[in-house]
């Protein structure tokens, strides 16, 4: 490292520069780290669930119903495991701002289907005997400072009319990027306030398969089980139902892109230009280094350097901003449910500044390298 | 001793034999040197004089491994360096070229001490080493009790100290002076020159030196004048050998 100090003097050269450099690759990492962590509440969650879990809904459409008669006769479809099902119920809780995702869920089968989401056995025991029971994620629990035992109640919007629940448990994820934020209630308790033809319906049956490599033998399967009944159903996978949701919210993926892609390349453009500032300003000085005996190759790597320096100081201030925004939980209030930023994200963050910052010091560099000492320094 | 016209002889530090330097600029080309001889043993005080554009510089920067002739050799402690490649110039510079120009070029943003030890850094010497290097030429220029200090915070005269000691810290073979005086007032000049001649004469170093002033010129052993591309005249400043020497 002994050119260390040469590198880190000309970083230090002209300091509201610096800063307002690494303050650029901060804003652009920030902004890549947290819309990355949105992007992953969309892609991310489906990719964590077993992948030996289906979900079957209305061919129609995800708003359908099915008689919840079905869970009985997939359950005797070969090679199916456990059976659950759950219902979106939609209510508002004190106001419409503080949303959290609520289901009517079928309790027998419930943690089998779903053993990611850690109920302890006391809990669940209580819940499972309490007709008016629910179950909070840690996160919605911590947001609104639920304890157990608290009465919560809840205005219904699709299903109309005062509901009221008694906090029995609190689940939490295996992983962090677990949704934390769901609340379940029996769907019986549903079921028995509802009019008699509203009865016996559910918006989703989850299953688990005994053998993953069986899911699209067991899913064509469960469709033609159905083909010819009232409700015929559409059998998807865990990802495949989670990229369908995203698809109703439009082109996440596209839209996330195309911001990051504008970003990166305004980025591109503003430490180019400075690079190419920080190399002119100092073109009797390659000459002297390289007068002295400093290599061509020598002299790109050190502008190289300068760069990549940049690049990493403002692409790590901007990722751990951002790690530090995502710990902080969601920012809408239940819109992204597991907003996170992992692991591979950050690095992905980190890459992209490394190469934002090769690419904008590559051409000053080139400059420095083939600067010819005689031109550089009858310039003076 | 210096000769610009005996083309026999073969112990020369330096030896240049034909030297023609031609650029092209736009459709005319200039011819800066042309048909150039020049032998200077080692431990000698060269000065060049000439007016602007007679190619004392260039004639500097070929020389020092800056530029490659259009024709004819230059010859430096045995190298043949008219014909090396940009790399192998360069390497050639970092042991055998000290340069001292005009601006000092120091660099702003490193210490006295930094910029003396640049040149060093590009060899095998350990830290403790480079640094006793870094001191005795420092305390050989007069400058041990500002090493930490920055450029800015030199006089004009300490900074050119300064760029001299950066020049003959790796004991280079012989040192370039591009107009070392040009940015200097009359008494720092005079120091300057002082520290010049004391590298000659106490220490054995060889010096080639281009400047505009002839009070300058004079405490060189030597001054050779250049004019259109050839040395032309020689001005007697020391030794006189015969046979068109100077």
């Amino acid at each position: 490292m002994k050119f260390g100090g040469l590198i880190f003097a000309n970083l230090f050269r002209k300091k509201i520069r610096l800063m307002l450099t690494i303050g650029s690759f901060a804003v652009a990492l920030f902004l890549f780290g947290v819309l990355a962590a949105v992007y992953e509440v969309f892609d991310v969650g489906p990719d964590l669930a077993v992948s030996d879990r289906l979900i079957v809904i209305n061919r129609a459409s995800i708003i359908q119903t099915l008689p919840v008669s079905f869970k009985e006769r997939i359950e005797h479809l070969p090679g199916v495991k456990q059976v659950t099902f759950h219902r979106w119920f939609a209510g508002i809780y004190q106001d419409e701002k503080n949303f959290f995702p609520q289901y009517a869920i079928e309790v027998e089968n419930r943690r089998q289907v779903f053993p990611e989401f850690v109920v302890p056995d006391g809990q669940w025991q209580v819940f499972a005997k309490d007709r008016q029971g629910a179950i909070v994620g840690a996160a919605t629990a911590k947001r609104f400072g639920w304890k157990l035992g608290d009465r919560i109640p809840i205005r219904g919007t699709i299903f109309p009319g005062s509901w009221e629940f008694n906090l029995d448990g609190i689940y939490h994820g295996r992983h962090t990027e677990d949704d934390q934020s769901e609340f379940w209630f029996q769907w019986d308790y549903l079921n028995e306030r509802l009019a008699l033809q509203q009865r016996g319906q559910v918006d989703g049956i989850d299953l688990r398969i005994e053998n993953r490599d069986d899911s699209v033998r067991i899913g064509k399967l469960i469709d033609a089980e159905f083909a010819n009944s009232l409700a015929q159903t559409r059998t998807y996978t865990d990802k495949a139902i989670g990229a369908s949701f995203v698809k109703q919210m439009g082109n996440v993926e596209l839209l996330i892109l195309s911001i990051g892609g504008v970003v990166f390349f305004t980025l591109l453009l503003v430490t180019g230009n400075t690079m190419a500032f920080a190399v002119r300003e100092r073109t009797s000085e390659i000459a002297v280094l390289k007068a002295v005996g400093y290599s061509e190759l020598f002299v790109l790597l050190l502008v190289l350097a300068e760069s990549l320096v940049l690049a990493v100081v403002g692409g790590g201030l901007g990722l751990a901003l951002a790690k530090l925004f995502t710990l902080r939980g969601d920012p809408t209030g239940g819109i992204l449910p597991f907003f996170h930023l992992s692991p591979k994200a950050i690095f992905t963050g980190l890459a992209v500044a490394l190469v934002v910052g090769a690419a904008s010091g590559l051409l000053p560099a080139i400059f420095a390298m083939r600067l010819r000492v005689v031109d550089a320094l009858r310039r003076v | 001793m210096v000769r610009v016209h005996d083309p026999y002889n073969s112990s020369s530090l330096i030896r240049v034999r034909g030297l023609d330097k031609k650029y092209q600029r736009g459709g005319e080309e200039i011819h800066v040197l042309q048909g150039l001889n020049l032998d200077v043993d080692k431990g000698e005080f060269v000065a060049f004089m000439g007016p602007s554009g007679s190619g004392k510089t260039t004639l500097l920067n070929l020389l020092g491994g800056l530029d490659v002739p259009s024709a004819g050799s230059i010859g430096v402690a045995g190298d043949e360096i008219s014909h090396m490649s940009r790399r192998k110039l360069t390497e050639w510079r970092a042991r055998h070229v000290g340069f001292v120009f005009q601006m000092y070029n120091l660099i702003p943003v490193l210490t006295a001490f930094q910029n003396v030890e640049l040149p060093l850094l590009l060899t095998q010497l350990s830290k403790l080493e480079r640094r006793s290097h870094v001191e005795a030429a420092m305390t050989m220029v007069g400058l041990d009790d500002r090493m930490s200090h920055y450029p800015r915070q030199l006089s004009g005269g300490q900074e050119q100290r300064v760029t001299i000691a950066r020049a003959i810290v790796s004991d280079p073979t012989f040192l370039l002076c591009d107009e070392p005086t040009g940015d200097l007032d009359r008494k720092r000049a005079e120091e300057i020159i002082d520290l010049v001649q004391q590298l000659v004469k106490e220490h054995g170093k060889t010096v080639l030196m281009v400047t505009h002033d002839p009070v300058v010129a004079r405490r060189a052993d030597v001054t050779l004048h250049l004019e259109k591309g050839s040395l032309v005249e020689a001005g007697l400043a020391a030794e006189v050998t015969g046979g068109g020497s100077v």
